[in-house]
C-alpha cells in the first residue's frame, strides 16, 4: 500500500533531448494518493504508456524521481517495485492451469505452501475463478484471461498499485460492462491503489475518481469526471471527453455576447481581460445545446440528425460552423433550418485553446 | 446487385458455424452484422465472399447462383480489423494496387485514386507511406482500396476496432456518407451496438451462428422480434426479468408481487421475460425520498453495487436479489454500495417476451424509444 | 475452413503428381522388384521371395548383423546430435541479440555453416582434423592428447558429432529465434512484475512458445542425421573398422561395392521404412499440437 509521488518527471527516447520538442513526456508533478481510482486518459502517442512504464519500472526517466510513499524507487527495477500490471492482451501461463497461475508470484516469493493455497482460494473466489481454478489457463476466454492477470496482482499481500493498459481492448462489450464493475468493486473492497491508462473516455470516466487527461507528452487537466465534462481547462479535453465532443466554435467576444459569425450568443460572465490577438473560441457541450423549432433561440442548419438509441443528435451549423447539438424527443423538422437553445451556466470561452474564467455575475467586465 | 443467402448453414469437422442463415441484401445498401465474438461474423462474411463454400444452401448474386465460385471469380472487397496494407508502397500505390493488378488505364487509375482519395481525405498523404501514417489514416487507405476497386460486394470485419476511440468515432460519422456514395452491397461486422445504431442502414443480430433478426437498424433495435435480439442490441445489457403473470397480478422472481400493467395486463397466464434498456429505469433514492411520480409506474426495490459517473451520465448497478440491473440515469448520480432504491419502469417501455422468447406485443415505436 | 474453394487448384497440382509418379513411385517400384530377387551380374535375376528380408531382420545372419549394427550407429548418432544440438541451439538463441545491427550481423555469420555444401564440410573436417597437417588435429596432438581420427574409433564418432553440431546447430538456434521473436514483450514484463526467476521465464514462457519451433527443428535434424552420408563418407569413407559405417554408407557398400542389388534393394525399403515410420510419429505429435492450439483460435 503507498502513494506514488511523480517528482518533476520528464522523459526523452533519445539520449541528448534539446528541446521539448525531444520529449516523449514533458515535466509532470503529481501525487497519486493511496487507495485512488486513477485514469490515464489520452490518444496514442500521448505519452501515457510512457508514463505506466516509467512508474512499472521498465523506463527509467530522464529527469525526475518516482517516490512510492517516502521511498525513492526510480531506479529500481520492476520486480522490486510492489506493483503489478494487467496487459492489454491477456497474458498467462499456457501450460499452467489458472490455479498454478495465480500461485505463480508466491511461489517465486518463496511462501510456504499452504498459505498461497489459502491466498489463491481467497483471490479466485472474489474474481469468481473457482469454478475454473483446476483449467488450463489457455483455454478460457479472453476476459477470464485477464482475471487472471488481475489474480496474479492481487494474490500478493504486498502490492501497492495495480496498473492496467487498456485492459479492456479484446473484451467484448456487454463483459466489458461486467468485468468494469467487478474492477470497481474489487477496488472498493481491497483498498488498492489502480491507475488505468486507456484512451476509451467511457472507460477512463466510469472507472476513476480522478481523470488525468494526456495530449502530446503534458497533462493538459486533472479532474474528477464532472470537472471534466462541466469545465473543460483545454479545448482539447472539450473535444476529447464526451461524444460527440464538446462544440469549439471561432467567435469574437465582447462583453457578455460572443459573435460566431453574424449569430448572437449571451453569456453567463465576463471576459475582460481576453489576450489581444489571441485565438478565441467559444465552447458548448451538446447536452447543453438543445435543438427547437424554427425561430426559437439561434438560428441554425440541420444537416444530417443521427438516432443513438436512447437519443437523438442533430449535426447542425451555426454560421457555416460545425456543430452538435440533442433533439428532443417531441420535436420534428421539416426542411433543413431550426432554432437552438444553449445553456448560458455552460458556455465557455477559449483563448489559445485555454479557458479563460470569466467574471461571475454581479462583477461587471470593462466593457 | 444484390447478394442472396439462401437457408445457407457451415458446419466445420461437425460443429456448426452458421445455422440456417436467410438473408436478402440490397444494392447501394449498407447492412450491419451485429453480434459478440464468436456469434459468426466472420464466417458469414468468408461465405458472402467465397472464401468458403457453405455446407448447405445457395448464395446467388444478381440472381445467379455464385454457391461454389471462387472468390477471384466474384467481385469483392475486403476490409480488416487489422490495418493490412502495403508496407514499401506508397499510399498512392496502395490504393492503386487492385486498379494495377486489373491493367487499367493510368489515366483512368489516377482518376479513381484521386477521387478515392478525396472522399477518405487522405489527398495530403498520397506520397507518403502507410506505415508514417496513423492508425485512423492506415485504415483509410485499406478503405480506399477496398472502394476504388469499384466492387459489388464490399465487406468490412470490424474496421474500427484497432482505432482510438476518438478516431473511430471520427471515421464512423463518415462511413455512411462514404457508403452512400457507391452503389455496392456493404456489409459490416461489429460488436458494438452503438456502432450499428450509428451507421444505420439495415442490421442483422447474430447469436451462435444463427440470425436472430434482420430490418431496418432502428425498427431491429426498437422493436425486437425475440429476446436474444434485444440482448445483442442493448449497450449497456438488456436488464431482462422473468415473471409469471397470474390473474391481475405480476409476480417477480424475488417473491414481489405486482398489479399487471401495461402490456402485462393483456396477456394470458403464464412465464415471461420482461426487458428493460437501461436508459428506460428510473431510479429513486429512498434516503432522500424524493418521489417519483408518475401513472401505473412499476417500482421494485434494489440495492446499489457499483456507481459509475462519466460526468453526464451515471451508470447505476444494482442487485435485486439474484439480478443484476444497470440503470443509464442522467447527470450525476453518485449513490453509495448497498443503499436501497426503487427502480422504476414505466410500462410503455417494456419489451415482453414469451416463454419460447419470442416478442409477445411489439411496444409501439415511440414508447419504446 | 481456411481453405478457398478452387477446383482450377488441382489442375496446378497435377504436374506435382507427374514429377512424384517419375521421381518417387517408379523407382520405389523398381526397388522393390530387385528386393525380392537375386541377381549374379549380367543382368539375369532370379526370384528370392521375402528371402532378403529375412536375413535382413536376424541378427545371426552377415546382412542382418550388419544391418542392425548401422542401425544401432544410426540412432546413436541422431540422439547424440539431437541431445548436444537442441539444448546448444535453444542456448545460442537466448544469447542471440533482440535488436539493433547485431542482430543482422549474428544472422549472417549463423547463417553461414548452412550454405556450405555437405561435401565440402567433409573435405574442410578432414583436413583440419588430421593429426599431422590439420590445425585442429595438430593442436590437440600439441596438447599431449593422442587424436587420430582414422585410427581410433572414438577420436571418429568425437570428429563427427563436431562436425555435424558445427553444421547444424546455427539451424535450431534460428529456428529458435524465430519462435522467441514472437513472443510478446508484455510476457517478459509480467513475468518480471511476477518476481519469476531467469530458469521459471524460460520454462514457463519461452519453452512452451517455442514448442511449436523446437518440434519442426527435431524433426528436421532428427531425418537429416537419420540419413547421414556424404560427411561421413569424405571424412572416414566408414572407419576406422566399421566404426562409422551408417546405413546409408553401408548401403551403398553393399549395392555398389559388392553389387548385391537385391540386398541393397530389401536394406534401402526397409530402411525407408524406418524413416516413414518416425516421421509418421513426429508428424502425429506435431499435427496433435496444433490441433490443441486451433481449438483455442476463435472460429468465427
Amino acid at each position: 500500500m503507498a502513494s506514488i509521488t511523480l517528482d518533476g518527471l520528464a522523459h526523452a527516447y533519445r539520449p541528448d533531448p534539446r528541446g521539448p520538442q525531444d520529449y516523449a513526456l514533458k515535466e509532470i508533478n503529481h501525487v497519486w494518493r493511496q487507495g485512488g481510482a486513477y485514469a490515464l486518459l489520452g490518444p496514442s502517442g500521448c505519452g501515457k504508456t510512457t508514463l505506466l512504464n516509467i512508474i512499472s519500472g521498465l523506463v527509467i526517466p530522464t529527469r525526475g524521481r518516482i517516490l512510492f510513499d517516502d521511498r525513492d524507487v526510480t531506479q529500481l527495477p520492476t520486480e522490486a517495485r510492489n506493483i503489478a500490471q494487467v496487459f492489454q492482451f491477456p497474458v498467462v501461463y499456457d501450460t499452467m492451469t489458472v490455479r498454478e497461475n495465480l500461485a505463480f508470484p508466491l511461489k517465486n516469493r518463496k511462501m510456504p505452501r499452504e498459505a498461497i493455497a489459502r491466498r489463491v482460494e481467497e483471490i479466485a473466489s472474489r474474481l469468481g475463478l473457482n469454478s475454473v481454478l483446476d483449467r488450463k489457463a489457455s483455454n478460457l476466454t479472453a476476459d477470464a484471461k485477464q482475471k487472471i492477470s488481475l489474480g496474479r496482482g492481487l494474490v500478493r499481500e504486498d502490492v501497492a498499485a495495480i496498473l492496467f493498459d487498456e485492459p479492456l481492448t479484446v473484451i467484448d462489450p456487454h463483459l466489458k460492462w461486467q468485468l468494469r464493475s467487478s474492477l470497481k468493486e474489487l477496488h472498493r473492497a481491497l483498498d488498492l491503489t489502480m491507475i488505468y491508462v486507456t484512451h476509451d473516455q467511457t472507460e477512463a470516466l466510469t472507472f476513476a475518481d480522478t481523470v488525468v487527461v494526456m495530449h502530446d507528452g503534458a497533462v493538459v487537466q486533472t479532474g474528477t469526471p464532472e470537472e471534466l465534462f462541466e469545465r473543460p481547462a483545454h479545448t482539447f479535453v472539450g473535444h476529447f471527453i464526451g461524444s460527440p465532443g464538446m462544440n469549439v466554435l471561432p467567435a469574437k467576444v465582447e462583453g457578455r455576447t460572443a459573435h460566431v459569425g453574424d449569430v448572437a450568443i449571451a453569456l453567463d460572465r465576463g471576459y475582460a481581460a481576453l489576450p489581444v490577438g489571441g485565438r478565441i473560441e467559444l465552447g458548448v457541450r451538446p447536452e447543453f445545446a438543445t435543438l427547437a423549432a424554427p425561430g426559437t433561440g439561434l438560428p441554425v442548419k440541420v444537416t444530417r440528425i443521427e438516432d443513438i438509441g436512447r437519443a437523438r443528435i442533430a449535426r447542425i451549423e451555426i454560421s457555416g460552423n460545425p456543430a452538435a447539438a440533442m433533439v428532443p424527443e417531441d420535436l420534428s423538422l421539416d426542411g433543413d433550418s431550426a432554432g437552438l437553445t444553449l445553456d448560458p451556466r455552460q458556455i465557455h470561452i477559449y483563448a489559445d485553446g485555454v479557458l479563460v474564467p470569466g467574471e461571475a455575475a454581479g462583477r461587471e467586465g470593462a466593457m | 446487385m444484390t447478394l442472396e443467402l439462401d437457408h445457407v448453414s457451415l458446419r466445420v469437422r461437425g460443429v456448426p458455424f452458421i445455422k440456417d442463415v436467410s438473408l436478402q441484401l440490397e444494392r447501394g445498401s449498407l447492412n450491419v452484422l451485429l453480434g459478440a465474438t464468436l456469434a459468426g461474423k466472420t464466417s458469414l462474411m468468408r461465405l458472402m465472399a467465397g472464401l468458403d463454400a457453405p455446407t448447405s444452401g445457395r448464395v446467388r448474386m444478381e440472381g445467379r447462383d455464385v454457391t461454389g465460385l471462387s472468390v477471384k471469380k466474384r467481385s469483392v472487397a475486403m476490409v480488416y480489423q487489422q490495418f493490412i496494407n502495403y508496407p514499401s508502397l506508397t499510399v498512392y500505390e496502395n490504393i492503386a494496387s487492385p486498379l494495377r493488378v486489373a491493367g487499367l488505364p493510368r489515366a483512368e487509375i489516377e482518376a479513381r485514386v484521386l477521387s478515392a482519395a478525396k472522399l477518405l481525405k487522405l489527398e495530403p498523404y498520397l506520397q507518403r507511406t502507410p506505415l508514417a501514417l496513423s492508425g485512423g489514416q492506415q485504415q483509410r487507405t485499406a478503405i480506399a482500396r477496398a472502394l476504388v476497386k469499384r466492387a459489388d460486394l464490399v465487406l468490412l470485419d470490424e474496421p474500427l476496432a484497432n482505432l482510438d476511440y476518438k478516431l473511430r468515432e471520427e471515421l464512423r460519422e463518415e462511413l455512411p456518407r462514404i457508403f452512400a456514395s457507391t452503389g455496392a452491397v456493404f456489409v459490416y461486422a461489429t460488436t458494438e451496438p452503438t456502432e450499428a445504431l450509428l451507421l444505420g442502414g439495415h442490421t442483422a443480430t447474430l447469436l451462435e451462428g444463427a440470425v436472430t433478426q434482420f430490418g431496418p437498424t432502428a425498427e431491429v433495435y426498437r422493436r425486437p422480434a425475440n429476446l436474444a435480439t434485444a440482448r445483442v442490441f442493448s449497450d449497456p445489457p438488456l436488464n431482462a426479468l422473468r415473471v409469471t403473470k397470474q390473474g391481475h397480478t405480476v409476480l417477480m422472481e424475488n417473491g414481489t408481487v405486482l398489479p399487471a400493467s401495461g402490456p402485462l395486463a393483456q396477456v394470458s397466464n403464464g412465464v415471461y421475460t420482461i426487458g428493460v434498456r437501461a436508459h428506460h429505469l428510473e431510479v429513486e433514492d429512498i434516503a432522500t425520498a424524493e418521489r417519483i411520480t408518475g401513472n401505473g409506474l412499476i417500482r421494485l426495490g434494489a440495492t446499489i453495487a457499483v456507481t459509475e459517473v462519466t460526468g453526464s451520465e451515471s451508470f447505476l448497478h444494482m442487485d435485486m436479489g439474484q439480478e443484476r440491473l444497470t440503470a443509464l440515469v442522467a447527470g450525476v448520480r453518485r449513490l453509495e454500495p448497498d443503499a436501497p432504491v426503487e427502480v422504476l419502469i414505466d410500462p410503455r417501455h417494456i419489451l415482453l417476451f414469451g416463454a419460447d422468447g419470442q416478442a409477445i406485443a411489439p411496444a409501439r415505436d415511440a414508447a419504446a424509444a | 475452413m481456411d481453405k478457398p474453394v478452387n477446383n482450377a487448384a488441382w489442375l496446378l497440382v497435377a504436374p506435382v503428381f507427374l514429377i512424384v509418379a517419375f521421381s518417387a513411385i517408379l523407382p520405389i517400384m523398381t526397388v522393390v522388384n530387385y528386393s525380392v530377387q537375386d541377381t549374379f551380374g549380367n543382368n539375369q535375376f532370379f526370384w528370392n521371395g521375402l528371402g532378403w528380408f529375412q536375413e535382413l531382420l536376424d541378427p545371426s545372419t552377415e546382412l542382418g548383423g550388419r544391418f542392425l549394427d548401422a542401425l544401432w550407429r544410426n540412432l546413436l548418432f541422431s540422439a547424440i546430435i539431437l541431445a548436444i544440438e537442441v539444448p546448444l541451439g535453444i542456448l545460442v538463441a537466448l544469447s542471440m541479440p533482440r535488436d539493433g545491427w547485431k542482430v543482422a550481423a549474428t544472422l549472417v555469420i549463423m547463417a553461414l555453416p548452412l550454405l556450405i555444401p555437405w561435401n565440402v564440410v567433409g573435405t574442410i573436417w578432414q583436413v583440419f582434423a588430421r593429426a599431422d597437417i590439420g590445425l585442429g588435429g595438430w593442436a590437440i596432438n600439441a596438447l599431449g592428447i593422442d587424436y587420430n581420427y582414422t585410427g581410433d574409433p572414438l577420436a571418429a564418432w568425437i570428429t563427427i558429432v563436431v562436425m555435424d553440431v558445427w553444421h547444424w546447430t546455427s539451424l535450431v538456434a534460428l529456428l529458435c529465434y524465430a519462435g522467441l521473436k514472437s513472443i510478446p514483450d508484455a510476457y517478459y514484463q509480467a513475468a518480471r512484475i511476477d518476481g519469476a526467476s531467469r530458469w521459471a521465464i524460460f520454462t514457463t514462457i519461452q519453452l512452451p512458445k517455442m514448442k511449436r519451433v523446437l518440434l519442426i527443428a527435431v524433426l528436421l535434424r532428427f531425418m537429416d542425421s537419420f540419413m547421414i552420408y556424404t560427411e561421413p563418407f569424405v571424412l572416414t569413407g566408414g572407419g576406422p573398422g566399421n566404426a562409422t559405417t551408417f546405413l546409408s554408407i553401408d548401403l551403398v557398400k553393399i549395392a555398389l561395392g559388392q553389387f548385391d542389388l537385391g540386398k541393397a534393394a530389401a536394406m534401402s525399403l526397409v530402411y525407408n521404412l524406418i524413416v516413414l515410420a518416425l516421421c509418421w510419429v513426429f508428424y502425429t505429435v506435431m499435427t496433435h499440437a496444433g490441433t490443441e492450439r486451433r481449438q483455442e483460435e476463435n472460429p468465427a
